[in-house]
């Protein structure tokens, strides 16, 4: 499989980069990792006229954790390095439990966090995470830059809100308010496939109790979804198992799956009542196992 | 001193293979590495409709399109009669669509240009206007009353039935159904599956006018009846085309028929007069070249109640695609089917098959299989497991009374075959001893208690490989021998080529070690060559696990002549008479005086340097081995499972496979063949499956959808095995390369419906995946047929 | 594109812009004029002759036409050719020492780690990644690390032996390894 002819530059700096796409005039497209561009490109389900690679643009290959506890990653950042961080995995563990479920190992080593968020796949992992703990992308273009909620940020399948001149440069979790805690859980006939259905919870948690939630749901809609009933079901009082058969019935809920070779809908309900369960009973046991 | 045949690498010898020391360091010689002077790409464009007539293809703006030197349309072929080509099951297949596509993916039309980038941007500048028609997508649909006519190009085709055919003895069957206590009954599905090994189909054709030579690089797994199929449809004298088949990676049956792309290449390279190169993506591939399976079942087992099975009667319809291009060399229609229960000792038995024309893709290749022996021995497990459900009957108990007796061969099936030899009760007893059978069912018990459930599958199968004697097989009418041809210098070293074509199975190890066993020349010093048909002899190539029954059997009967002749040189050089000459191996020695004897190096040199008088110089020959009969080899797979019932997710705890293979030549690759061929049982069981939406549109044509399983989700297996050699081949060898493809899926199925028992789900059609093992397990209902593709639940 | 694909007209068509590009190819500095489009298997194929870098399928999915980007593993279907411009690659043939074999490919050998060998470069670079970053992976590591990389032959247990034996003899005779250690769990 070939890609059509296409126009490549490789601008050096970010204002470079939203010059070129502002002269592109929608049809340019952003290359990062290029996990998901490139095969559409090559299956000619994609065919811009210009690719604006962003990869020799120095410093946005960034994770950090912020003092204030906020957790900023960089549009080149890929998703090996977010498996391999140290600081993500004491920081976050909902971001921690996705990096090693997106695509294959191979993959994860080109492939960026931002980008999957751009790609706005509704079977990408990295937008339930982040619907989940109330992340941001940050969006630069010829007017400087942005913050944009996740939950906003994705339109629609394979849609997004940037202006056909923006750069996304960095997303952002905010700080928790108390001790993070929660997890990721996917369904996936074997590894690379994508999601059949997926499931973030994130927590924070202060003395025991839930002090926020979100619930990000993988592959059971047209675009990434958040549960907030679920979520807000939790919120207010310490984890229980009354508490949690709540939290995932509305998910299921919240879920508005189709059938199709993945299975049909109802199942995947299941599967996302299943792993909201699998998830909070994993929390609620740590916490009594750590009290 | 005798030698030691291990150390020289003969039979037994795990020794480490030959051909990997260009594949690790990625020296290997596929089709595509291949680069020649002056060479141009193809590209093919392909339907995207399963059924429409071709009301008008432009090729005017591709023409126009720098670069381009040929575009290639279905009335171009038809113009020079190549529009349609044979199937080697004797009907018709479009190489380039003329009148209507028949399926999604047929091939419209085909661009040659300088690079494979602009030959595909010519191939988008096709326009092609279609006529939609009614697609088919089963054989239901095939079988309406009203259904559209797929055919309509083939004279006297009235519907869209290709065969109705029948064997076995109705009435005998129809009596044992009548007095039997019980009679049990299971509808399946083994769906449609591509053998897809990772390299694609590709092909080099290269037409040299001053000489009139056509010579083809090509993946196929059969040069020779490559060649032979070439003469046919291009009209060239066989002895002006050269099929070279280079390094192939893997086959698995896909390699086999003729694909458009070849001839449409070779066609090309004869009008353009320079090499032309195609190279097949995974797509083309998954979505045109020939699937196995697709088959449904009606099936019934007539039993005493004490589970002695008394009658078998099946009736299977297949889906064979738009074109009958099954590449079956069998005399019968449904392949080998019929092979079904042959390693139990059953009354009567009776099946009629039907085949019927879809809107799919041509094939039913055999994928890794003897020609539908996989769908037999999977119905044959699936029906005794259900059988011994119903009758309350332990699952390995109804095996052990049902099966052949060792003192029972040669034994004639109801079916006909005759299977040849075997120790079917110990290979069972071996499998439940290791996998712990008497304990499983305890640990079960308590799991269950504790609302875990785990599962036990037994499948245990005899299969008929190494197609084949004349009797019941031909290829265009050509006999299924194999041949070798070996050639002894001067110095003792040797070349080797046989008719087979390896495609990762290990000739060039294996084929040295049979050598070594009948000659004692140390397999090193041998050298193999296949896949050049200028070079090697005649043969059918390797598929139906053949190699080692047939090919392998030649290795040893010319090594068998050039001993022969080796012995009147010894005869010759000690200065006695041949009578008084006695073997061993790599020596002959007078029988009198022990110490007195030549090497078999000693006398090829002087079979070039100081034969008798009267005697041939040169110390080769050729030996074409035409099988008397097929190898029988048995195995059992036992696996294990636990089902999540939250999910539907179930995960192999052990897989215990027990091989009787016959004597191993090499047992470090036939325990790779076995592990290879359960890694595919699991996949067909678990995951891997090609289906189609409601308008014939594939589903599994990338890697994205057609599953494959990775290291991850594999699982570990436990290789044990029993030896009964072979009582006709020259060393005592069955086929192996497939047995744990055929045999293997029934485990793994029979396990996680033994697991879910509770429920009294009686079947999941493969692939078993979560939602339809949660489907069952919360419906108590059979899941059955493909799995739904865009059914959106009201 | 032309210049690489075809012997007859070197020089590409004049409306396609090309990129001339340097890439450090198994330690060698290399230059080639590209099309953007060109894929970076097809540079390592088409210009470089470096013809064990595989292609089997067009999804990301294979794996077999993996190779070692600045160390890290990449499957070069699904990178350009200008990507590289830079940048340091190296391929199977890269592997071998000028005298003698990586672990890697001694353990693939020695354990039947393959049988056609389509699948073999880019298991091998998958494992040598693994094995630079992790040097005595457990059989799960290394199946988890192999995820990406398909094989329709062996049934990855004896890849999975391969990998295991290659990280034996790296770590030498001094951490208990030595190569055969694996051999003795397995009759």
């Amino acid at each position: 499989m070939y890609p059509s002819r296409f126009q490549y530059e490789a601008p050096t700096t970010v204002e470079a980069a939203i010059d070129l796409l502002h002269r592109g005039g929608g049809e340019a497209k952003v290359l990062a990792g290029g996990q998901s561009l490139i095969p559409m490109m090559k299956l000619r389900f994609a065919s811009p006229e210009l690719l604006v690679d962003i990869n020799h643009i120095p410093g946005l290959d960034y994770h950090r954790v912020d003092p204030d506890g906020s957790i900023h990653i960089g549009a080149l950042c890929r998703h090996v390095d977010l498996e391999q961080s140290t600081t993500l995995a004491d920081a976050q563990p909902v971001l921690a439990a996705v990096a090693p479920l997106v695509a294959d190992p191979i993959v994860r080593t080109r492939g960026t966090l931002v980008g999957s968020l751009c790609h706005a796949d509704p079977q990408g992992d990295w937008a339930s995470a982040m619907v989940a703990l109330d992340g941001q992308v940050v969006a630069q273009g010829p007017q400087g830059r942005r913050s944009i909620p996740v939950a906003d940020f994705v339109a629609g399948p394979f849609q997004n809100v940037l202006a056909h001149d923006e750069v996304a440069v960095e997303a952002v979790v905010p700080a928790p308010a108390g001790t993070p805690a929660g997890g990721y859980l996917k369904l996936e006939r074997r590894i690379g496939d994508f999601a059949t259905a997926g499931v973030a919870v994130a927590l924070d948690l202060v003395n025991g109790s839930v002090s926020r939630a979100g619930v990000g749901l993988t592959g059971v809609g047209s675009s990434t979804i958040a549960a907030t009933d679920a979520a807000q079901a939790l919120v207010g009082a310490a984890l229980s198992p009354d508490a949690i058969n709540r939290a995932a019935d509305l998910a299921a809920e919240a879920a508005q799956p189709r059938s199709d070779h993945r299975g049909s809908a109802s199942y995947k309900r299941q599967v996302v009542r299943t792993f909201v369960v699998r998830i909070l009973t994993n929390v609620l046991e740590s916490d009594e196992r750590a009290a | 001193m005798t030698l030691d045949e291990v150390k020289i690498g003969g039979l037994g010898a795990s020794r480490k293979r030959v051909e990997d020391n260009r594949f690790i360091r990625g020296t290997g010689n596929y089709v595509d590495d291949i680069v020649l002077p002056d060479m141009l790409h193809m590209e093919i464009l392909r339907s995207p409709l399963a059924h429409a007539r071709i009301t008008s293809i432009d090729t005017s703006k591709a023409w126009e399109i720098p670069g381009v030197h040929l575009v290639l349309t279905g009335e171009m072929m038809a113009a020079r009669n190549l529009a349609w080509m044979p199937t080697l099951s004797y009907d018709t297949q479009a190489v380039l669509a003329t009148d209507k596509v028949r399926f999604q993916g047929q091939e419209v039309a085909c661009v040659i240009a300088d690079d494979p980038y602009t030959a595909k941007d010519a191939c988008e500048a096709i326009v092609v206007d279609y006529e939609p028609l009614a697609p088919i997508v089963n054989p239901e649909q095939a079988l309406a009353p009203d259904a559209p006519l797929i055919r309509d190009d083939k004279e006297g085709q009235a519907d869209n039935v290709i065969f109705d055919w029948e064997v076995g003895d109705r009435e005998a069957t129809e009596r044992a159904f009548a007095e039997a206590d019980h009679v049990s009954t299971l509808d399946l599905h083994y769906p449609r599956s591509h053998p897809s090994p990772i390299e694609a189909c590709g092909s080099i054709a290269d037409f040299d006018r001053s000489t009139s030579k056509l010579t083809v690089y090509m993946t196929t797994q059969a040069p020779h009846i490559i060649r032979a199929a070439v003469a046919l449809v291009a009209e060239l004298p066989e002895h002006m085309i050269r099929i070279i088949s280079p390094d192939l990676g893997g086959g698995f049956g896909n390699k086999v028929p003729v694909y458009p792309g070849y001839v449409a290449s070779i066609l090309a390279s004869i009008l353009l007069e320079r090499p032309v190169k195609w190279i097949e993506d995974k797509s083309g591939n998954l979505i045109s070249t020939g699937f196995g399976r697709d088959v449904y079942l009606k099936g019934e087992l007539a039993l005493r109640k004490d589970g002695k099975i008394l009658g078998v009667r099946m009736h299977t319809d297949s889906d064979h695609g738009a074109f009958f291009a099954d590449a079956q060399p069998s005399k019968f229609k449904i392949g080998l089917m019929h092979s079904t229960f042959a390693c139990y000792d059953v009354g009567a038995a009776h099946l009629t098959a039907r085949g019927v024309y879809t809107n799919k893709a041509p094939g039913g290749v055999a994928y890794r299989c003897s020609f539908r022996v996989t769908e037999a021995m999977f119905f044959q497990e699936r029906m005794v497991q259900a059988a011994a459900d119903e009758l309350g009957i332990d699952q390995a108990e109804i095996r052990r009374m049902n099966f052949v007796r060792d003192d029972d061969f040669p034994h004639r099936t109801p079916f006909g075959f005759l299977t040849d030899s075997g120790q079917y009760g110990k290979c069972l007893e071996v499998g439940l001893e290791a996998v712990g059978y008497a304990d499983f069912a305890r640990q079960k018990e308590e799991a269950r208690r504790r609302g875990r459930l785990l599962g036990i599958g037994i499948s245990t199968m005899t299969e008929p490989l190494g197609a084949g004697n004349s009797r019941e097989y031909d290829i265009l009418g050509i006999k299924m021998f194999d041949s070798a041809e070996l050639r002894v210098h001067t110095s003792g070293k040797a070349i080797l080529r046989t008719g087979a074509k390896t495609q990762g199975q290990g000739h060039e190890t294996t084929w040295g070690q049979i050598v070594a066993h009948e000659l004692g020349i140390p397999a090193e010093d041998i050298i193999v060559e296949e896949g050049d048909t200028d070079t090697a002899p005649f043969g059918m190539g390797t598929y139906a696990s053949r190699s080692t029954p047939v090919a392998g059997a030649a290795v040893s009967m010319v090594a068998r002549k050039i001993r022969a002749k080796a012995r009147k040189l010894a005869a010759h050089l000690l200065e006695v008479s041949e009578e008084d000459i006695e073997w061993e191996l790599g020596r002959f020695y007078v029988r009198s005086a022990p110490d007195r004897g030549v090497t078999i190096q000693e006398c090829a040199m002087a079979a070039y340097t100081n034969v008798p008088d009267g005697m041939e110089p040169g110390l080769e020959n050729t030996a074409y081995y035409d099988p008397p009969n097929l190898t029988w080899p048995f195995a059992c797979y036992i696996a294990t499972v636990e089902v999540d019932p939250e999910t539907g997710v179930w995960d192999v705890l052990n897989l215990v496979a027990v091989d009787d293979c016959g004597v191993r030549i090499n047992p470090m690759i036939v325990e790779g063949q076995i592990m290879g061929g359960l890694t595919e049982a699991f996949a067909m069981a678990s995951m891997q499956f090609i289906t189609f939406d409601a308008d014939g549109n594939c589903v599994g044509s990338n890697y994205m959808d057609y599953l494959l399983p990775t290291a991850w989700e594999t699982p570990g297996f436990e290789l044990h095995e029993v030896v009964t050699p072979c009582p006709h081949h020259p060393i005592g060898a069955k086929g192996v390369g497939e047995c744990a493809t055929v045999g293997g899926p029934a485990a793994f199925v029979n396990a996680v419906m033994d697991a879910i028992s509770h429920t009294g789900v009686r079947n999941i059609d493969m692939p078993l995946l979560p939602d339809r093992v949660y489907e069952a397990l919360s419906t108590g209902r059979d899941v059955s047929g493909a799995p739904p593709v865009k059914t959106d639940e009201s | 594109m032309t210049s690489l694909f075809s012997e007859i007209s070197p020089e590409p068509a004049a409306d396609v812009p090309v990129r001339r590009i340097t890439v450090t190819v198994n330690g060698q500095r290399r230059s080639a004029d590209v099309e953007p489009r060109l894929l970076l298997a097809h540079l390592l194929r088409q210009a470089f002759r470096l013809t064990g870098t595989h292609t089997g399928c067009d999804t990301t999915n294979c794996g077999a036409c993996t190779v070692l980007y600045d160390g890290q593993p990449v499957k070069s279907c699904t990178m350009l050719a200008v990507q590289a411009d830079g940048h340091e690659v190296t391929t199977v043939e890269g592997l071998a020492g000028a005298s003698e074999l990586h672990p890697v490919q001694e353990g693939f050998r020695d354990e039947h780690g393959l049988q056609c060998g389509f699948c073999t470069p880019g298991m091998m670079l998958a494992a040598k990644a693994l094995l630079d970053r992790n040097p005595d992976p457990t059989e799960d590591e290394v199946r988890w690390a192999l995820s990406g990389n398909l094989c329709r032959c062996t049934g990855y247990q004896n890849i999975v032996k391969s990998v295991l034996w290659a990280a034996d003899k790296m770590r030498g005779p001094d951490t208990g390894g030595g190569g055969d250690r694996h051999d003795e769990e397995q009759p």
